[in-house]
């Protein structure tokens, strides 16, 4: 065997040129699925991370009606649904997993916000002691809330790098008042994510996922919201949990817990509080840019297909070239296995050489692509064993019929043939 | 015994619609140990004679003994195998692989044998030894002189020790030296008690071997009897 793979490699350095020809269709083959793979992978683990950030791991749990997020925005305060209690809250992070829990209420249209004569478009949240630290925000100018500011009820608020280049244009908002709901608020503080936690936007996916916070967002403590807003706003939780494996566990089980403690008549009511995290949203994303790329998987196995096709051909003529030499060794004894293993082998080290070059060259361009085109990639190894296997594969099945010819040939024939 | 018994062997091959009778009734017996050479003209069925004596072939009726053995349905692996253990082939034109030096040519019927890589080499060399090609082993066949190659050639028949040597025109290619030596490495293959069967065109070549048969439109006969139809065709090829 290892004799027959040491004459394989010298038939084909003796056939530079015409091997590499043969190799082409299994270059590009291979090559095209490397990197197509290497790209999704990038993108997907790319939208993972920025949607789970990294250890970031929270979850959204939301009060829905019918399916849908329920939006105090443009709805009433709901009938039916309980505000949560300190009590519920102590319960909920009871629930295995949980680390932190905080309570907010929002609104995804801050109606009626001005500074001066610009009217704010974006998000206003009424947040607890625990809200930035579970969504992983730090203040990166001012200072953010105290407890006197809560139980002062102090009119003061907090807004986003977005909301600085939205309504302030860009300048200091330190100091600044911002008129809500009639009532004067005083910005005290300027947060953003935390680096590590910070989304970036590379795609137009992402662009979507983040465009609802493009125009920035406010935060105020909750113990003045009732002031802006009402009194008794159900509110939504976040909570963050101890790692990506339970953010699905621990999410259902804060849902199930607040609808059945929430909701007045939870089995004849339509509203119901639904978990949301990041990750599922992240996999739903993921299976999306996959499925597109699946079809150019299969288009990149049709390039596989037809160098099958070639490499079978050229085996075919080198069965041909070589009728004396096989006529020979049968002569001398080679039994037809021999002859065929010979040239399966032949013909699967060259697919397999091909199948290298292709993993070394698609990596090489989906680097190129990643470098011109600021997609990330991501080198997959079981691609690149499975590519490396298949390849081996096609030598096999396209070389079964030129080696079994080889094996078959009659030595007589052969030998005359000179 | 005798170390090969072909009785009333008939070959025909199919030519258009008809079968062509290439042999007819063959009858040879062989000693171990004889050194005999086949004449004929062109197309009178010396090669198709030798390919079923050396099991590359199959009759199309008679029968075929192989020391002592009824060589009779053998699959084609069986028959590559007797080829390998019992017959020694020399070729014409050599029938060397190209790409191997003299040593991997001559080691190469070895390896079909299951023979281990150590004992293979040195066996090859023994018998590149034997045919004074002791200083020739890692040469190409194209760095080879014909009589050189053809010498790497009977290297290759002898090395597995074949109870039968089979040359088809082994000097058909060479001029008259290189032939004269192949003739007298013969000569003491004989002497060691190697069975040979020798085909060629030529008279003073045939004259090398201890009994000489004619054949002649597929018939066999025996150097004493006069061939039916005298004349030189059986002189020149
Ligand atoms: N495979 C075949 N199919 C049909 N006819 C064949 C085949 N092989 C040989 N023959 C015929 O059988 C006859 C004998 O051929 P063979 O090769 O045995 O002759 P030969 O005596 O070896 O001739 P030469 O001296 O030219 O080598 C020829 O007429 C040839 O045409
Ligand atoms: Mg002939």
């Amino acid at each position: 065997m290892i004799e027959n793979i040491r004459l394989a490699f010298q038939g084909i350095w003796s056939h530079k040129l015409r091997s590499v020809l043969t190799m082409l269709g299994i270059i590009i083959g291979i090559a095209a699925i490397i990197t197509i793979v290497s790209t999704i992978k990038g993108t997907n683990e790319q939208i993972k991370e920025n949607l789970i950030g990294a250890g970031n791991n929270v979850v959204t749990v939301q009060l829905n009606q019918g399916g849908y997020a329920y939006d105090m925005s443009w709805s009433s305060i709901p009938s039916g649904v309980r505000v949560i209690t300190e009590e519920t809250r102590q319960e909920l992070e009871d629930i295995s997993g949980v680390e932190k829990v905080s309570l907010y209420n929002s609104r995804s249209y801050a109606n009626m916000v001005y500074y001066k004569n610009t009217e704010f478009s974006g998000e206003i949240y009424g947040i607890d002691e625990n809200y930035l630290s579970v969504y992983g925000y730090q203040v990166k100018s001012g200072r953010g809330f105290t407890q006197s500011d809560y139980e002062n009820f102090r009119k003061v608020i907090l807004v986003d790098s977005t909301a600085v280049t939205n309504l302030f244009g860009g300048e200091s908002p330190l100091g600044q008042s911002v008129e809500i709901q009639g009532d004067v608020f005083t910005v005290v503080g300027v947060v953003a994510l935390s680096e590590e936690f910070a989304p970036t936007i590379n795609s137009l996916n992402d662009y979507y996922l983040y465009a609802d916070t493009s125009s920035g967002s406010i935060y105020m403590p909750s113990a003045v919201w009732p002031t802006a807003y009402q009194f008794d706003e159900p509110q939504n939780v976040a909570i963050k949990v101890a790692n990506t494996d339970v953010m699905a566990s621990a999410g259902q089980a804060a849902a199930d817990l607040l609808t059945q403690t929430q909701i007045v008549d939870p089995d004849n009511s339509d509203f119901d509080y639904r978990s949301q995290d990041m990750l599922e949203q992240a996999q739903q994303l993921q299976s999306m840019s996959e499925s597109t790329n699946m079809q150019l998987i299969w288009i990149a196995g049709i390039s596989l297909l037809v160098g099958g096709i070639g490499v079978m051909n050229i085996m075919l003529v080198s069965v041909t070239e070589r009728t004396a030499e096989i006529g020979l060794k049968k002569a001398i004894g080679a039994k037809k296995k021999r002859i065929l293993l010979q040239f399966l082998t032949e013909a699967a080290v060259l697919t397999s050489l091909g199948g290298i070059i292709g993993v070394v060259s698609g990596i090489g361009l989906a680097q190129l692509i990643s470098a011109m085109m600021q997609i990330p990639v991501a080198i997959d190894v079981t691609a690149i064993l499975i590519s490396v296997v298949f390849s081996t594969l096609i030598g096999v099945i396209f070389g079964l019929l030129p080696a079994t010819q080889a094996a078959n040939l009659n030595p007589i024939e052969a030998l005359r043939r000179n | 015994m005798a170390i090969l018994k072909l009785t009333d062997i008939c070959k025909d091959y199919q030519q258009g619609k008809e079968p062509v009778r290439v042999l007819k009734n063959i009858n040879l017996t062989v000693e171990r140990g004889e050194y005999l050479a086949i004449m004929g003209p062109s197309g009178s069925g010396k090669t198709t004679l030798m390919n079923l004596v050396g099991c590359l072939d199959v009759p199309t009726s008679g029968t075929y003994e192989l020391d002592g053995k009824n060589l009779k349905d053998l699959n084609d692996d069986a028959m590559a195998e007797i080829r390998n253990k019992h017959i020694g082939f020399v070729f014409q034109h050599f029938h060397l692989m190209p790409k191997m030096d003299a040593l991997d040519n001559v080691a190469l019927p070895l390896l079909y044998a299951g023979v281990p890589l150590a004992e293979r080499r040195e066996r090859a060399a023994e018998a590149l030894k034997s045919v004074g090609l002791e200083d020739r082993m890692n040469f190409l066949p194209n760095q080879l002189s014909g009589g050189q190659c053809q010498r790497v050639a009977i290297a290759r028949a002898m090395v597995g020790k074949p109870d039968l040597l089979l040359a088809d025109e082994p000097t058909g290619a060479l001029d008259t030296k290189s032939g004269n030596q192949i003739m007298e490495i013969f000569r003491q293959l004989s002497n060691e008690g190697m069975t040979i069967i020798m085909i060629t065109h030529e008279q003073s070549i045939a004259e090398c071997a201890d009994k000489i048969y004619h054949i002649l439109d597929g018939e066999l006969r025996t150097g004493d009897e006069e061939p039916e139809k005298g004349g030189g065709d059986s002189e020149e090829a």
